[in-house]
Parts: C-alpha cells; structure tokens; sequence
C-alpha cells in the first residue's frame, strides 16, 4: 500500500530556504520611507521552509505519481496526445527566444518577429487559409477570438445575427465560446451515419445564424463528408464556417479546411504540433481567416517591410486584444521546430499513420466492445461500452481498469450521443506492439466484465491512490490547505 | 525523403500488415471519404525538411538575431518582468511526467499534477489572503477580464469601472471580453497617476458589477487602499484587483483591504519573459464566490482506503459539463507555468520572497533618484513605488530607446502613446536582477543622451 505524499507545508523547518540571492550592492533606505508603514503587509506570508534538495524531492515524488506521454500510451481522445520531440523544449529554452521581452524595440527581436512570420506563413498553407494570428492562448481561446471575429464582420455590415450553430457531437467548448460572445446556441442533432444531418442542418439555417461551428473530422473520429454541400448551405444564407482545429492531425496534408469552405479556422500547436500539454496548459491556439475576415484580427499582426519585420497596430476595424502580448510565443518555437523537421511529406505520412493506427485498433476493438459507428474513422474512433453496462460494468469502471495495465485510459463519455462513450485516439508516435498490447488490456477487461465484473468496479488496484471521492470533494470544497492554521 | 521520421514508429512491413487487418489496400484508401475537390493531389508548399542538427543550427540562427535580457539589461516592465529565476525551477519543470501529461482528468494516476496544483492554489490563497483559487488562467490580462465578466454574473449587472492606472493592454483586452457580451467598461480618470476616487461617488451606480484597480498601478505607484472597497460595496459591487504577487511579500495583502476577486500576473513567478507567452493568469476570491471561479480548481478528498489524495473538483462550472451555461469556456490552462511559481515560491520562501521585493524596493528607488537628478528627466508622479516608476524626458521615448540599445541596454516602456497627457515620458522598471554597476552606467548612458 502505498503513502501519501506530505504536502510542500507539512515539510521542512521555520529559516530553511531554499534560494540565495546576492547583498544589496547599494545603500539601502529605512523600508518605512520607501512604503508607509499603513501600506506594509501586516498578516504573515505562510509560505513553505525548505532546502534547496527537500524540495527537489518532493517534486520528484510527485513527479513519480503522475502519468505522462513519456511514461506510456495516452490514447486521450481529441487531445492528440502524440510524442513531443525533445529538440523542441530545447529549442524554446534558448535565452535569445525566452529571455526577450514582448515591449522590446523592434530591432532587436528580428528572429523572434521573423520566427512568428514564417510560422505564420507555413501554417496559412497547411489550412489554406489567408493570415493567422497566435495571440490566442489555447484552442478554446482560439475559439472565442473567432467568435468574437464572426461577431465583428456581421456587425461591418449591419447585420446582426444571433444564432451560432453546432452539432451534437461538438466539443464543450465550442457552445461555452459562443456563449462569451453572446451568442444564442442552437443544436445540429447527428445522423445515422455520425455526420452533421444536412436535412435538419437546412431546416434550422436562416438569416439569423452567425455560423456553424464544425470539427472535421468530427469527435466520433469520421469525416463530414458532406462538407461542400454543408459550406454552401451556410454561406447561402450569409453565415460563416467555424472550423475547430482540435482534429487536424487527422487530414494534414490531405485536405484543408481553406478548400472546404472554412472562413475561421483555429489550430492547437499542442495536440496537431506536437508541442507537450503541460499538465494542462500551456497550449497556443492560432486563429486562421480567409481574407474577408482579416480585417478583424486582434492586434497586433507580424509584417515584412523593407527595413524587416515590424509591428502593425493599425487595424481600425480589429477586434482588439485577447491576451496581452502576442500569445504564448514560447509554444510557437516549439511548433515551428516541429514544422521545420517534418515538412510537407512528414506531415502528410503522420496523419496517414495516424489514422492507420486508429483504424486497426478500432477493426480489431470491435470484436469485444460496440463499435456504434462501424465506417472508416480519422485518427480516432469511439467504442461503447454499452454490452459490458449490462453486466454493471460502466466506460468509468473500464478506464480505471486499463490503469492497472500501465495505460492512460481514452476520454470518456464523450461525445455525449454515444452512451458509455470511450473515445480513442491513438496518434501517429505509437508502435504497432503499444496498439496490440492496450487492445489487448481492453479485450482481457471485456473477458473480466463478463466473468467477474466485481474485479473491474474495484479498479484500480496498482496507483498510488485508489478510486477517489469526487462527489465528496465538490459537496465539501478544500481547495486550498488550511491543516495547519 | 519525408521529415520527422524518427517519431514515426511504424515500418512499412507493419503499415502494410495493418492495412490489410483493416481490409483496404493502400494508405490512401483511407481517405476515401474525403470529396475529390478538396483532396489534396500535390503536396503542401513547405520548406525541405531538416535534420535534427540542421533545425537546432536554423533555430539557433533566428534567436542569435535577438538581443535578450541575459546579454543587454533592461529596464521593461508593463506586465512582463525580468525577475532571478533559481536553476531548480527548470529542473522540476523540465521533468517530463509533468510536461507531457495533460489536465488531470484521471486523478489516480494524476497525483502529481494535482497536488501541485493544490499546492500553488494554497501559496496564492497565502500571498492574496483570499480562500480560493484556480489552477491559472492564460495571462493576467484575461484573467483580469475573466474576472470582470465574473462579477456581472455574481452582480446580475451589466457594466464594470476600471482604473485608467490599469495597464493599458489589459484594459484593452478587457474590453474585447466584455463587448464580446454587450457589457460596458467606463474608465476612473486619474489624479497624481493615481486612480482618482473622488470620480467614484458619481460612476458607481445600481449597474455598476466592480470596480478594477490594480496594485501597483501601471506607473508603479501604490494606490491608496482604504476607501475603494467601502465605496463600491455599498452598491453592491465587487472590488477586483490585478496585483504583482511579489509586491504582496512587503505590501498589504489584498483581503486586509477588502478585495472580492484578486487576479494578476504570475509570471513574474519563476518564468522567463519568453517575449510576452506563456504567462500565467492567477485568480483568486473569496469563498462565497467559489462556485463563479472560472478555469479548473483542484480539491482535497479521500480515495476508497481513506488516503488523503486531490481530484479536479466544482466541475459542473466547467464546459465540458455545462457547455453554453459554463462559468468560463477555458479548457487548456498554464499549468505549467503554475508549477514552476509554486517551485519558486517553495524555494524562495518567506524570506526569499520578501528579500526579492526588498531588493526591487531598494533598487527601484535608487535608479529613480539617479534618473530624475539629471538634467530634463522629471519624476511623473511623487508617491510611493514598487519596482517602476514613470519619468517625462527631454525627447521622445523612441528616440531614447534607440540610443539606448547602442549603449547595450534595452529601455523603458513608451508611455505617450498610452497616455499622450505625459508628453514623451518612459515607464522604467528595476528589480531584484539588476546590479548597483548596471543602474550607474544606465543613469551615465542617459546623462550622454540629447
């Protein structure tokens, strides 16, 4: 059995530290002429007394706890949890990149401004569209600043429309962006082939919707088919295509959203770009506009001039700012490393694989769990596991199990039209032995899930903690350590 | 011959074998579906692929074309420091079960994530004084902004002030947030630099959701604290602050001074400036607005032995439960930026902390008096400052900047364009990093300018 790990305020002794910092070299002032005594902090500062190596091995032991795509397959759908290349965090960390500051004169941030340019430019070629800006922090940032973009082109032309489209297999984040931007959300329901219901899709369009917000392909995994018949049902009545990039990893190379259609497109350099997740974050969220749009784009946007690169901040019509510099430019060098290395074949055949890889384990899933959507899939599919609910055996149960096996589970109950949903995508990093040994974890807990059920509800057995109390953390909240006060 | 290979497992042997487990006969079968009008027949315009030393050669060429802030000093602040970051931070960070996780959506194999995460919430709960906190927000911009859409929905009401002494591009991302909802923003003017409470009285109204102020304000001055939170509460509006969390090592806590919702910039925290992103938004506020927190929060609870163990909590705010009702669309957060200011915090301590903020005190006002002594510069604005202070010069700030990084050193922030009222005057910023040495050549250099 496991211990659990003391918390950084139950380690470590009053005048421990774990810093040095050099002597004031100057003379210094009485602090109460430099900061009246009524504005000088009166409660204590309680914050944790440790050596420089006490702390180094707390993280390490947190470190230990904690699973990531280094440490093993991470099939997280929609999340695109491939490889990230270690060039890119070195490529990152050089001081002429992180040590630069956003406000510096434009000559002396020529690399990074050039970095940003030619970023730009390879990815309008990889969605075909016309520029793209990387303020936006993260995918569903990204989403937001194209909301808010969609919002200031109808309003250039006297035409307000209140209803953003989205179908019923969007992501969570796609209605939540809508809705910061005040927009009224109105649900395409999916057919029975997975796909946007184009008849239904018609019935609901008139002159008061915005735009459709579209994943392509879709989170079941499967291409929208119909998309020019879609773009052009959405366009006739004067709405805008919403193209949420969380699944580009799939088509890359293949097909871009610029030709279906797309009039917004937003990337996430941290699922399609191989730059890593952080834990959660940081991402980059680019947003990319045919020309129409382009007026409207936060400020301020990269250009080439004769003396080099510069800043232009004059777009009378711009939406403004949505972060406060120009995004999360660190995330960019990492994506632009990757870009540089794969070029144009690399990234063809990584979508290629990708969806290869989903497939065949998808073909050979099936066996042992439903497959409620049995056509040819992207770079994810969703199984159900509908059959082993029967025997009391829930999606939740499944991915606790597949932890006792070593492997991230896949997302879960979602999308939400899949009852027991296991959404899978396995990536284009992963070996054909990682595929055949999570399929065949999955097959061994259908096989439990039949016979003895009770062992699969009782996972998981092997972590450091066991199944945890969620209902009890949000009924009774601690978010914040209060054991020593 | 195509690029990236080395993280592409699969060998044409297997590709084939695979292709036939699933029934088709080549790769390109499998993307059949796709209409023929959009498929594309020749390949992306890219450039040639490059090696792994080619690329790191490339990389490296782009960013020796920077001047950066380990081989010219600066002197930029407005939002993004340049504060000592101790070796352990990148150690830790660096550590990949953290960096290439994703949010902890499966707690018992997410411990580390999560009780760091909980960890952090806690410091920033300590240093605000307030009693609950997210796990990060992208910036301090958005999350001052995510802040103010907040208090309209806490509020019901449909407009927020904000200071004029608000840095000038959170105000300006604010106002993206809040005209994307039809809520308006009115700006406080200001009086001496300082936010001018006297205005309040006539411009907080039943509408009024907060009032934004942030401390230091963006000349560095420290505004005064006891009257604003009387003033807006008795209209039933929230006092929202943007505050500089190493500042709050010497300066009044934010709770002592009646703050609803404190949020500000974390980057400050053990991350390198990396021109302008990853930054790291931090949120707190107190309990009774727990449940209007937008982004993740990690909770305490037990798992089914009675550990002690931290799962993400209060979810039904969140967009993947909520969807268009969701108190925020925020999905991928800074969580890393998050762990390193929890790792610089523990390192640093409350000592370190307060001798950080000592240092910037000391050094600040050392470089002040040096720079206004001299001919043509005049301080803004009197009054106590944290680590930047405002000065009018003789030219214009452009000009000065220029002359400057011909001397090696990288200037101030131009305020005119901001606030044309100064006339050419430069935001100056001095912390903990800076040497007695670098400030006297700064204040010799400048001398030499005319």
């Amino acid at each position: 059995m496991s211990k659990e790990q003391a918390l950084l305020f139950e380690l470590g002794a009053p005048g421990r530290r774990g810093y040095s910092l050099p002597q004031l070299d100057l003379p210094e002032k009485p602090v109460d002429e430099l900061l009246p005594e009524e504005m000088q902090r009166k409660t204590g500062l309680d914050l944790p007394e440790v050596s420089e190596g006490e702390l180094v091995r707390h993280y390490t032991a947190l470190s230990t706890r904690n699973h990531g795509v280094d440490s093993g397959f991470y099939p997280l759908g929609s999340c695109t949890m491939k490889y990230n290349p270690k060039i890119n965090e070195e490529t990152a960390r050089l001081p002429g990149f992180a040590f630069l500051h956003p406000c510096q004169p434009v000559e002396s941030v020529q690399g990074a401004l050039e970095l940003l340019h030619r970023a730009e430019l390879y990815l309008n070629e990889v969605t075909g569209m016309e520029r793209t800006t990387f303020q936006p922090a993260a995918g569903a940032h990204g989403e937001l600043t194209g909301m808010m973009l969609i919002r200031a082109y109808h309003r250039s032309r006297n035409d307000e429309r209140k209803i953003v489209l989205a179908p019923d297999s969007s992501h969570g984040t796609n209605p939540a962006s809508a809705a910061m931007t005040g927009y009224e959300i109105k649900e395409i329901p999916s057919d029975k082939r997975g796909l946007v219901d184009l008849g239904a899709l018609r019935e609901t369009l008139n002159e008061d919707v915005a735009a459709l917000m579209l994943t392509n392909p879709n989170t079941l995994g499967l291409f929208e088919e119909d998309i020019l018949e879609i773009a052009a049902a959405v366009h006739d009545v004067g709405g805008l295509l919403y193209y949420d990039g969380a699944n580009l990893n799939a088509i890359m190379g293949h097909a871009r959203p610029g030709d279906m259609g797309f009039d917004v497109v937003h990337l996430n350099l941290h699922k399609t770009f191989s730059t890593p997740h952080g834990g959660g974050g940081p991402g980059s969220g680019p947003v990319g506009v045919k020309e129409h749009l382009a007026p409207f784009l936060p400020l301020p946007l990269v250009e080439r001039g004769e003396k080099g690169f510069y800043w232009k901040d004059d777009l009378p019509l711009s939406i403004g700012r949505v972060q406060g510099f120009y995004g999360n430019f660190g995330v960019v060098v990492k994506a632009y490393t990757y870009l540089v290395m794969m070029g144009a074949a690399g990234l063809r055949r990584a979508a290629a694989d990708a969806v290869l890889n989903a497939n065949y384990l998808a073909q050979r899933l099936k066996k042992s769990y439903a497959l409620p959507y049995d056509r040819l899939c992207k770079h994810e599919f969703v199984i159900s596991a509908r059959k082993q609910k029967k025997k009391g055996v829930s999606a939740a149960d499944i991915a606790k199990a597949l932890l006792d096996y070593g492997f991230h589970p896949p997302t879960v109950y979602f999308p939400l039209i899949v009852e027991e949903a296991l959404m899978v995508e396995p990536t284009e990093t992963e070996s054909k032995e990682t595929l055949d040994r999570f399929a065949g974890a999955l097959e061994e807990i259908a096989r439990l899930a039949e016979e003895e059920p009770e062992r699969v509800t009782a996972a998981p057995h092997t972590t450091p903690v066991g199944r945890l109390d969620e209902v009890g953390a949000a009924r009774n909240p601690r978010v914040c350590f209060e054991g020593d006060e | 011959m195509s690029g990236g290979r080395h993280y592409l497992p699969l060998t044409g042997a297997e590709r084939r074998e695979m292709l036939a487990a699933i029934g088709v006969d080549s790769a390109g079968q499998l993307f059949d579906e796709l209409p023929p009008a959009i498929r594309l027949q020749e390949g992306l315009e890219l450039p040639p692929p490059l090696s792994e030393m080619e690329a790191l050669a490339h990389l490296g060429e782009l960013a020796a074309k920077n001047r950066h802030l380990r081989e010219y000093p600066s002197y930029l602040g407005a939002g993004v420091y340049d504060h000592f970051i101790p070796s352990v931070v990148a150690h830790i960070t660096g550590r990949s079960e953290f960096y290439t996780a994703y949010t902890p959506y499966q707690a018992e194999i997410s411990q580390g994530v999560l009780q760091s995460i909980f960890e952090y919430q806690t410091m920033i709960c300590r240093l605000t004084g307030m009693e609950a906190a997210n796990a990060s927000l992208y910036d301090g911009a958005t999350a001052l902004a995510e802040a103010a859409v907040a208090a309209c929905g806490v509020t019901r009401r449909r407009r927020v002030l904000v200071s004029r002494a608000v840095n000038p591009y959170y105000r300006r991302v604010l106002q993206s947030y809040m005209e994307a909802r039809d809520f308006a923003v009115e700006e406080v003017p200001l009086v001496e630099g300082k936010t001018d409470y006297t205005k309040l009285e006539a411009m907080c109204d039943q509408n009024t959701a907060a009032l934004l102020l942030q401390q230091p304000n963006f000349f560095g001055l420290l505004e005064e604290m006891n009257g604003p939170a009387e003033r807006v509460h008795r209209h039933g509006a929230l006092l929202v602050l943007s505050a500089d969390p190493i500042s709050l090592a010497l300066c009044r806590a934010p709770a002592e001074y009646g703050s609803d919702i404190v949020t500000g910039e974390g980057q400050v925290l053990g991350n390198p400036p990396s021109f302008g992103g990853p930054l790291l938004g931090f949120f707190a506020a107190r309990k009774k607005l727990l449940r209007r927190i937008p982004g993740r929060i990690a909770g305490e609870t037990k798992d089914s032995e009675g550990r002690r163990g931290f799962v993400l909590t209060l979810q039904t705010r969140e967009q993947h439960i909520r969807r268009e009702r969701a108190a925020s669309n925020i999905c991928s957060n800074q969580a890393l930026n998050a762990l390193a200011a929890a790792v610089y915090l523990a390192a640093l301590g409350p000592a370190g902390l307060r001798e950080a903020a000592g240092h910037c005190l000391q050094k600040a006002a050392y470089t002040r008096e040096k720079i206004t002594a001299l001919q043509g510069f005049e301080q803004a604005f009197a009054g106590p400052h944290f680590k930047e202070f405002a000065v009018k010069l003789p030219g214009s700030a452009k000009d000065l900047n220029r002359y400057l990084l011909e001397h090696k050193i990288i200037g101030g922030f131009d305020l005119e364009p901001h606030y044309p009222e100064l006339g050419p005057a430069m935001l100056f910023c001095v912390t903990e990093t800076k040497t007695k040495a670098q400030l006297d050549d700064l204040a010799g250099v400048l001398e030499g300018w005319s």
